[in-house]
């Protein structure tokens, strides 16, 4: 089941991408940490709210190429390298949390046993919600993804050399066992990051809330690194737009869960009209903070949908590249809308710092700058992967 | 089928896929258009082959989707909020939130169905149920394990000969001529197919009236149908007088009615007072509802004039010293408890529209009584007709 004639030349990216990389991670970090000295509780909002959109980036790349090995995907078996290397973020950050933990007082209401004393529901929830007991399940789970990472893509670079039928199988047992694990570890992380801002309030649907936006993020930044690659002539030349017809339909039908997940919440809690659930939503209804919920409505359902709409549209590279930093844009804005109002327990109107952006920029550096060091390590396609054919040779 | 010798196409069998699509892309290529493939199961890459374009059944879908929702959505508006306004959860009438699932699902509704009539009647030409190709050899085998394609006879560059030679370059397993059937007409009026009608007709309401009214009428609760509740002169064996209809309980009052104090008494010592503001609209009622109750026998500006030319005595002039020092309550309880030969209108007209009658009344006599400075009070204000 050897397949060597694919016709895949070994490239490396230009030498400034990984300088780049470089620089927007030094520009960041230090610009971040000056933030933590004038401003610790805002930069530790500012800083969560780039951790998890790094987070999201990393976990759900690592959650598409499982699905890939679940479902035996072939068409997708080209592009699965490039998950692999966006999800090479994955290990740092079990480092990168540790100033949001040193800075959990800053962040989290629960964390501060005088305020406890005072709240009969923070009580109640204190079993679950404690500074201990957080920090080992965040460091928990961010060591079983930064496991499954580390047997799945092992296998897979294991077999651009060995080429054995095995490492597949394998990795679809692993990717069997990671999507459910996938699931309940990515709703505790909901839970514990950022439900738990505003300790009161609750929403059973909020795990999948941010597994919709997780799993959007992770294709818009395949596709745009996947069309990017292709114009650039890095990828291989059988990628055909009948490929990139088939992420952009994945983005489009994504793009509709999450839409379909956020109008669900909103209108449960709409209809239910309970004080203890609504006031969510209507903190994020006043002065600034509506626009910025109107403008997800718009931005992060509306157009997207118009533009992937047709079927043209998702085979336009122009496009493709528009909309999906349009929705990793989006997905930065809505992690934004979830974290910020609960700054300073409630009440506090939209503000916006440098900070938000000089983590933001780290973040993006950090991206770049692994993916170029794992692209100069690695195949960017799995040469000897046994589906590898059957991918290049998808036709619609 | 019999088949006349009129030529419909020709058609190729291939023995597996990609000759098949290697075929269709060399027809393509060859500059032929009206030619199609027959695969027992759906062939990627096949419609860049052929060379077709993307389908023109996504506008369809896309119409409809967009016309059912809107629909919905007005409908609802109209029936919810419009219509028959129901309290629901305490929500606005129109509420949006509220909507969207249906508005959504009928979108969806609309735009499957429409896609699917689209697809077998614009698309695939459904009542023209006599293919050429049914019933033919090549049929037979495309619909099992081969893969087929025909050209047909309407293509600008068919040329019989030549396409069968290219078929068989192109490695084709087998062609074949197809033949355009013969027309076969029916009549209509056949006595043996009018007979079938009416024995069809009779027999499919004979069974259905049987089905549903003898073989499985059920009643599977009749607490509906039978309430534990008498109605009106029915006789119960509850009451000793064995009547149903009780005398309510004294000072019992109906819903929605409010008694009036003074009913009956003739000239009341005192009177209600006005409950209401003269608001535009407001006198507007009142105008509209004196012009219909009170200006037969009263005149349309209450001076006494009646229409009814002595049928009945005439209703004295509202522009008295007495009517006008009459308080608002007075005016009111006359229209309530009429006045020797004026009837009562308390059935007629209601509370609120009687305060509104008394409101325009004061009008009228306003209007009769005008002073100088009321000149002056006009000019400041801006005009308006009525
Ligand atoms: C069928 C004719 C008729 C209609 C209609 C009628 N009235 Fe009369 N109205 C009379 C007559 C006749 C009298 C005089 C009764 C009497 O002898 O005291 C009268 C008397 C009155 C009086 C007392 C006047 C006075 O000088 O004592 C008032 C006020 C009055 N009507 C108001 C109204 C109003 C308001 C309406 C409309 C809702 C109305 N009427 C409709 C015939 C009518």
């Amino acid at each position: 089941m050897t397949n060597n004639d694919t016709g895949y030349i070994k490239r490396t990216l230009p030498k400034n991408v990984g300088k780049l990389g470089i620089i927007l991670f030094l520009v960041g970090a230090i610009t971040g940490s000056v933030g933590f000295f004038l401003d610790p509780a805002r930069a530790s909002y500012s800083y969560l709210n780039s951790y998890l959109f790094i987070l999201s980036i990393a976990v759900g790349s690592l959650l598409l190429v499982a699905i890939e090995y679940a479902a035996n995907a072939t068409w997708s078996t080209p592009f699965r390298r490039m998950s692999e290397f966006l999800a090479s973020s994955l290990p740092l950050l079990i480092l990168l949390v540790i100033p949001l933990l040193l800075n959990i007082q800053n962040l989290f209401l629960w964390s501060h046993s005088e305020e406890v004393a005072k709240d009969h529901m923070l009580q109640a929830k204190s079993v679950y919600l404690n500074t201990p007991f957080f920090s080992v399940r965040v460091f928990v789970i961010l060591l079983i993804w930064s496991l499954f990472y580390y047997l799945i893509v092992k296998n897979s670079r294991q077999q651009d050399e060995t080429g054995d039928l095995l490492m597949t199988k394998k990795n679809n047992k692993l990717s069997i066992i990671f999507i459910p694990v996938f699931a309940i570890t990515v709703t505790l992380q909901s839970i514990d990051w950022i439900m738990s801002l505003e300790s009161r309030w609750f929403s059973t649907m909020f795990g999948v809330y941010l597994f919709a936006g997780i799993t959007c993020s992770a294709l818009a930044a395949l596709t745009f690194i996947s069309v990017m690659l292709k114009e650039k002539g890095y990828f291989h030349p059988k990628i055909t737009k009948d490929h990139f017809y088939s992420l952009g339909t994945l983005m489009f039908v994504f793009i509709c869960f999450w839409g379909y997940i956020a109008f669900s919440q909103y209108m449960l809690i709409w209809y239910g009209n309970l004080p203890e659930e609504t006031f969510w939503f209507m903190q994020r209804w006043k002065g600034g903070w509506k626009i910025v919920s109107l403008f997800i409505i718009f931005g992060h359902f509306l157009v997207p949908f118009s533009v992937l709409l047709s079927h043209p549209s998702k085979t336009n590279f122009k496009k493709l590249k528009f909309i999906s930093i349009w929705i990793l844009a989006m997905h930065f804005i809505d992690l934004y809308w979830l974290i910020m109002p609960g700054m300073n327990g409630n009440g506090l109107n939209f503000s916006f710092s440098w900070m938000d952006i000089s983590f933001l920029v780290a973040t993006i550096g950090i991206i770049i700058y692994m993916f170029n060091r794992m692209f100069e390590k690695y195949n960017l396609i799995p040469v000897k992967d046994p589906k590898l054919q059957r991918g290049l040779d998808f036709h619609l | 089928m019999s088949r006349s010798n009129k030529l419909h196409s020709v058609a190729a069998i291939f023995d597996n896929p990609d000759k098949v699509i290697f075929a269709a892309e060399k027809v393509r290529d060859e500059g032929y258009k009206k030619f199609d493939v027959n695969t027992p199961y759906p062939i990627h890459g096949m419609d860049e082959a052929m060379g077709l374009g993307s389908s023109k059944i996504g506008f369809v879908t896309l119409f409809f989707g967009l016309f059912g929702g809107a629909f919905i959505l007005l409908f609802m508006w109209w029936s919810l909020a419009l219509s028959y306004p129901l309290f629901i959860g305490g929500k606005p009438f129109f509420s949006l939130p509220a909507f969207f699932p249906i508005t959504f699902e009928t979108a969806v509704l609309f735009a499957c169905v429409s896609t699917f009539i689209a697809l077998i009647t614009v698309f695939f030409k459904l009542p023209f149920n006599n293919h050429p190709l049914h019933d033919t050899d090549y049929m037979k085998q495309v619909s099992v394990d081969k893969y087929g394609i025909y050209i047909l006879l309407e293509d600008e560059k068919f040329d019989k000969d030549k396409i069968i030679e290219l078929f068989n370059s192109l490695g084709a397993s087998s062609t074949e001529l197809i033949y355009q059937p013969k027309e076969e007409k029916y009549s209509m009026f056949q006595p043996k197919y009018l007979i079938f009608l009416v024995f069809l007709a009779v027999g499919t309401s004979a069974s259905t009236y049987l089905m549903l009214n003898k073989l499985m009428y059920i009643n599977p609760f009749n607490w509906m149908e039978f309430q534990e509740k008498l109605n009106p002169q029915e006789s119960s064996l509850f009451f000793a007088d064995r009547r149903s209809m009780r005398t309510p309980v004294n000072g019992t009052v109906a819903r929605g009615f409010i008694p009036y104090p003074y009913k009956g008494i003739a000239n009341p010592k005192e009177v209600l007072s006005n409950p209401t503001l003269p608001t535009t609209s407001f006198l507007k009622l009142g105008k509209k509802k004196y012009l219909t109750f009170c200006s037969p026998c009263h005149g349309n500006f209450g001076e006494g004039d009646s229409r009814l030319n002595g049928q009945f005595p005439n209703g004295p002039t509202f522009h008295s010293d007495k009517v006008r020092n009459f308080k608002d309550g007075m005016i009111y309880h006359i229209i309530t408890n009429g006045q020797n030969s004026m009837s009562a209108y308390d059935r007629q007209i209601s509370r609120e529209e009687r305060w509104a009658i008394v409101d325009y009344i004061r009008v009228l006599q306003r209007a009769k009584n005008a002073k100088n400075s009321d000149l002056e009070e006009i000019k400041k204000e801006p005009s308006t007709n009525d």
